[in-house]
């Protein structure tokens, strides 16, 4: 068991008898950062039961995919979800290629993984600014969205666009990099590391901040696996495990990084490995900038691909800023996917909300379910 | 029979495994570095799931979904485990005139939403599901829309 230092885990039951009572909270309210509902049963200020609710966004994803080629499905894999748009192209292209059976040329494959670190960042970077406004803190929001800014301009350098980005093709990347942009992006970066201590010392001195995510939305580690949680807010139960390191993809063997894992099992923890994250993309990015010099100016970044994908099926599966996203994809020969599903980390982890948040008082919901990070255009797809 | 536990079984062990194990109900069609694909029957699918989970330690299932053959539909689980990255691809044939199988949502509490996601866009039927309602669609909806039969405009 973890240390309960500053308050309990599960709140005492309320002593006075009174009626349970369904709260909705959503589809539009300020704790759900996109169109969802949790209906929580209270007794008290306790909550004995929850359920979530979406599909508000529910667009028919998969389905609109069948009826597209191969290339036209990338810009729509932007739009599954904002905040980790190059993770999902990223994701997409790879599962075609392996539908096709190539391989992507070494600098392409290094271009991509430093673009997947420079979303991780701005993704949990936008987290931080959501987590700032839900426990109150106007100041953390504003911090955490000034320094996401600086790598909305590195992907403005990087392809033109700072959100929806359309940066990986089947078979390599759109656009080689120059000097310039590794010379900015390593000033960023390292600029970074230091600026965001400054966010860190608002959130960890604050008492405030501390003690509603300390001991709160407690999950034991086998509860969390099996409930199917990935992503930060699993390694934040003590689950060792991450894609990148353990199932590796593209070159992320190649790269030196660490898996920031706590066994806390709390609001907390779930916050701290997250932090530690981005550290952590700093480093990768910082590697494969050196990595892409020493590979050359003219080397190859993108191949030429058939516009038909043979008869087959392949998956490929990528851990995102929230979790683990897995697409599976089966071709019948022609130049359009027969199916193309797509595995949300937040389809799942949102599903997870109920043992969460049973058992916590009502005020602490936003604080628990700011740790899961929502994004519902992946969820509803 | 209590059957050994393995907690990193290697891709020719779980191959290995299977066969041995379910003689004739799995059938495993290919083998990868870290992937092993494999056909399974669909009357004995909580059997195999719950001696993955239980002593493959497969702990984590990644994706439950569906997919409409015209002839016949398939349910494919995508099954993972945390210790050394492996994953078994399960696929289970259902004819399309009985589209019933067993929910494995009692041994992976996250198989829950993608088995009734799978339910409300193929039609496929869960039995032993604890909430088997619509998800992501209205409760009024009266058709599945990820079945072959429903066209897009632009699909002839």
């Amino acid at each position: 068991m973890m240390s309960r230092d500053v308050i309990d885990i599960k709140a005492e039951a309320s002593a006075i008898n009174t009626d349970k009572m369904w709260v909705i909270m959503g589809p539009q309210h300020p704790f759900s950062h996109g169109l969802w509902t949790l209906k929580a049963q209270l007794d008290g200020e306790i909550v004995t039961d929850a359920e979530p609710i979406i599909g508000y966004l529910h667009r028919g994803w998969e389905k609109e995919c069948e009826n597209r080629t191969y290339p036209k499905i990338i810009p729509m894999a932007d739009r599954l979800c904002y905040a980790a748009s190059m993770t999902y192209t990223h994701l997409y292209c790879m599962t075609v290629e392996k539908a096709l059976g190539i391989d992507i040329p070494d600098k392409a494959k290094y271009m991509r993984i430093m673009a997947d670190e420079i979303c991780r960042i701005q993704s949990h970077l936008m987290w931080l600014a959501a987590v700032g406004t839900d426990l109150g803190n106007l100041t953390v929001f504003l911090w955490a969205m000034r320094e996401r800014e600086f790598f909305m301009d590195i992907n403005v350098r990087l392809c033109g666009a700072r959100m929806t980005t359309n940066f990986p093709r089947i078979g390599g990347v759109r656009n080689d990099i120059d000097e310039e942009f590794m010379m900015y992006t390593s000033r960023c970066v390292e600029r970074f590391e230091k600026a965001v201590w400054d966010i860190i010392s608002l959130i960890d001195d604050s008492s405030i901040f501390v003690s509603r995510m300390k001991g709160t939305g407690y999950l034991t580690r086998e509860t969390c696996v099996n409930l199917g949680i990935t992503g930060p807010a699993m390694r934040g139960n003590g689950v060792d495990f991450d894609i990148r390191r353990d199932d590796p993809y593209d070159n992320y063997d190649k790269v030196d990084f660490e898996v920031p894992v706590l066994n806390d099992g709390d609001s907390y923890s779930r916050y701290m490995v997250r932090i530690e994250e981005l550290f952590q993309s700093c480093k990768i990015i910082k590697q494969t900038l050196q990595k892409i010099k020493a590979i050359g100016k003219n080397a190859p970044y993108r191949l030429k691909v058939p516009s038909k994908v043979p008869a087959g099926r392949a998956f490929a599966r990528l851990e995102d800023p929230r979790g683990e996203s897995m697409m599976y994809l089966v071709s019948d020969g022609t130049d359009k996917p027969y199916r193309l599903k797509v595995r949300s980390p937040i389809f799942v982890n949102v599903s997870a909300s109920k043992p969460l948040v049973q058992g916590s008082r009502i005020a602490d919901v936003p604080a628990i379910m700011a740790m899961i990070d929502m994004c519902l255009g992946e969820t509803d797809r | 029979m209590t059957d050994e536990v393995y907690q990193q079984p290697s891709v020719q062990e779980i191959s290995g495994l299977l066969r041995n194990r379910f003689p004739g109900k799995v059938e495993v069609t290919g083998t990868e570095e870290r992937r092993v694909y494999a056909k399974a029957d669909r009357e004995c699918i909580h059997e195999i799931c719950a001696y993955i989970h239980d002593c493959l330690t497969f702990e984590h299932v990644t994706s439950i979904m569906g997919n409409d053959m015209i002839d016949r539909m398939e349910v494919i689980y995508h099954l993972s485990n945390y210790f050394n990255g492996v994953m078994i691809e399960l696929t289970a044939e259902i004819p399309a005139d009985d589209l019933h199988i067993r929910s494995v949502a009692d041994i992976w509490a996250g198989g829950n939403w993608h088995e009734r996601e799978t339910y409300e866009l193929f039609g496929i039927i869960f039995d032993g599901h604890p909430k088997l309602q619509r998800l992501l669609t209205p409760d009024t909806y009266e058709f599945y829309p990820f079945r072959k039969s429903y066209k897009l405009r632009g699909q002839e």
